[in-house]
């Protein structure tokens, strides 16, 4: 059982989505090596799903697990705060 | 012309609103709705989509990004739509793209709305939607504190959406009344066409006003209508500069309910025409609706009477003075007492309400009591527009209407509500007090008859107990009874003798 699970909607391959993309799996890779568990939903292919989360803007992430659920909306580009949104503070 | 180049409109039956949009909001296009808080977007953009459903049987997506579509139901169960009901039968698809504020989010990075233009096309897809409604824009830039990402995001919503073959509808706030069209200048971006819908207070009155600023390519009414926001029906605009002037018009004439003023009116009143009664207070002027009102019942005519003054009890026990048993012609079911304090709502409440009562009774004849009561809750400009909707709805029912108008001094004079009123009306009845050596005396005359000679003569009536207004001769040798200071005229000696009235 990983302890992070995070899924992020992304919009089809536009380089909004992509560097969001690239850029949570670096920091993860980084910060919480083996221990996450990403689902990568295209909201122009499931936009049901979509609705269900009630997405507004893409890329957004959502971090389920460790609860309290968090929701970061952009392409991730500053590591320091989203680690922090995530909730990781073990990462020097 | 070319025919294919024009644009079409999409009658959206919302009562008035057809009328005063020559037919409709333009049709596959975006219109904005711009109004400060409480001026009633929300329920017009849910009432495009009910009427849609109920009248046309079109589904319609809701895009909220202020209330919860749960508020949204509730609130709008209060004017009586179901909007669930619609939702189980598939005609009615909330978006709600409202804020969570219960789940933390924050913004790192660049972002686009790629997900809710993804939800809306899945929407409309998905119940076949003609109608779209996004309420509003400008809680949108309270999500998010980057503007003009906001700004671009919602120029590319509303491009997708004019790609969807849909008629959409989109809600704006405004900071005034009389400024900016909307805030963030969204009306740069979204809309082709913008309406205004006002709330202004006016005299320490509310007044509801829409108007339509700009229709590209496509024609419209001008200037600001009066709405009113009325539970089981909506938004509903009095059309009232779009009113046309081509009533019919017929030679049948009508018993006033009094023998000797039919005669003073060469025969009694045209059965489509407007009377208008003003006198001062205890004058007779709510004796002559009571008497009108009789007369139409001998002749087995439906009459209703609006009384803004007195109680229907009063009503009924001053007409059994007159000589008219109200108790009986209403048991006779051709009779109606509609009895109304005028502060209960606004003019255009009373409007429409009055409306209704006029077309679930179906009179011939109708009576209001007095206009005078209910100037006292509006202000200039309503009561004018009201006057006009009033007499132009009875007069395309060919309903003969009596209006009554208070005088504010007891001889003489006239009320402000005469002067609204004058040329509206076909037949005007003066009623003055006289005073004549000391006493108070009562006239009567018809100042005007449309399409009709008429008594030029002044005369004098009594309130007689059972019987109402007796008519009598003409005052002779008495001037300026109608400037309220009559005086006596040189009579010769015989006229002195016999009195002030000449013989016939």
């Amino acid at each position: 059982m990983k302890t992070y699970l995070m899924t992020l909607f992304v919009t089809g391959d536009s380089p909004r989505s992509e560097r969001a993309l690239h850029n949570l799996i670096e920091l993860c890779d980084k910060a919480m090596p083996g221990n996450y568990s990403l689902n990568i939903i295209d909201v122009l292919e499931q936009p049901n799903l979509a609705e269900e989360e009630k997405i507004f803007a893409t890329p957004t992430l959502i971090k389920r697990t460790p609860s309290p659920t968090r929701r970061i909306i952009g392409d991730l580009s500053d590591y320091n705060k989203v680690l922090l949104g995530l909730g990781v503070t073990n990462y020097e | 012309m070319n025919e294919g180049l024009q644009i079409e409109k999409l009658p959206i039956g919302l009562a008035g609103f057809d009328l005063v949009s020559n037919g409709g909001l333009p049709k596959g296009r975006t219109t904005l709705i711009a109004g400060t808080s409480g001026s009633a977007k929300t329920v017009f953009a849910a009432q495009f989509l009910v009427e849609g459903i109920v009248k046309a049987g079109e589904c319609g997506v809701f895009v909220t990004f202020e209330e919860a579509a749960e508020d949204i139901r509730r609130n709008m169960m209060s004017l009586g739509w179901d909007i669930s009901e619609f939702e189980s039968n598939g005609q009615w698809l909330f978006v709600d793209a409202s804020p969570h504020p219960e789940i933390m989010t924050e913004v790192i990075g660049d972002f686009d709305f790629g997900a809710l233009l993804a939800r809306i096309e899945y929407a409309v897809k998905k119940v076949n939607a003609k109608r779209i409604s996004l309420d509003s824009l400008g809680a949108v830039f309270s999500h998010f504190t980057n503007a003009s990402v906001v700004r671009h995001e919602l120029f590319r919503i509303a491009t997708a959406i004019k790609h969807l073959g849909v008629t959409a509808l989109m809600t704006a706030e405004r900071t005034s009344e009389y400024g900016d069209i909307a805030r963030y200048n969204v009306e740069e971006f979204v809309a082709d066409n913008v309406i205004i819908l006002r709330n202004v207070l006016d005299d320490a009155k509310r007044r509801r006003t829409l108007e339509i600023l700009k229709f590209r390519g496509t024609s419209h009414q001008k200037g600001e209508f009066p709405f009113c926001v009325i539970p089981g029906e909506g938004v509903v605009v009095i059309p009232l500069s779009s009113i046309q002037l081509k009533q019919r018009s017929s030679g049948i004439r009508i018993t006033s309910g009094n023998t000797e003023l039919d005669n003073m009116c060469g025969s009694g009143y045209f059965r489509d025409s407007i009377v208008l009664v003003s006198g001062a207070t205890g004058t007779g002027k709510t004796m002559m609706t009571a008497q009108f009102m009789a007369g139409g019942a001998r002749n087995d005519e439906r009459c209703l009477i609006f009384a803004f003054e007195e109680s229907r009890e009063q009503l009924i026990r001053n007409a059994t003075g007159w000589g008219v048993d109200f108790e009986q012609m209403e048991q006779d079911g051709k009779f109606k007492i509609v009895c109304e304090y005028p502060e209960v709502g606004s003019l255009e409440d009373h409007f429409i309400s009055m409306k209704a009562e006029i077309d679930a009774f179906k009179p011939n004849r109708l009576a209001v009591d007095s206009l005078s009561a209910l100037e006292r809750v509006s202000t200039v400009k309503s009561f004018r527009e009201f006057l006009i909707g009033l007499t132009s709805y009875i007069k395309h029912q060919e309903i003969a209407g009596m209006f009554t108008a208070t005088t504010p001094t007891l001889t003489g004079g006239t009320s402000v509500t005469e002067e609204h009123i004058s040329t509206l009306t076909d037949s005007i009845v003066l009623l003055r007090y006289v005073e004549m050596r000391g006493e108070m005396r009562r006239g009567i005359t018809v100042l005007k008859m449309r399409g009709s000679n008429h008594d030029k003569d002044i005369r004098e009536y009594q309130i007689v107990d059972g019987k109402g207004m007796v008519i009598g001769k003409p005052f002779r040798h008495i001037g300026g009874i109608l400037v309220g200071n009559p005086t006596y005229v040189a009579p010769d000696e015989i006229d002195r003798i016999t009195g002030l009235f000449k013989d016939e």
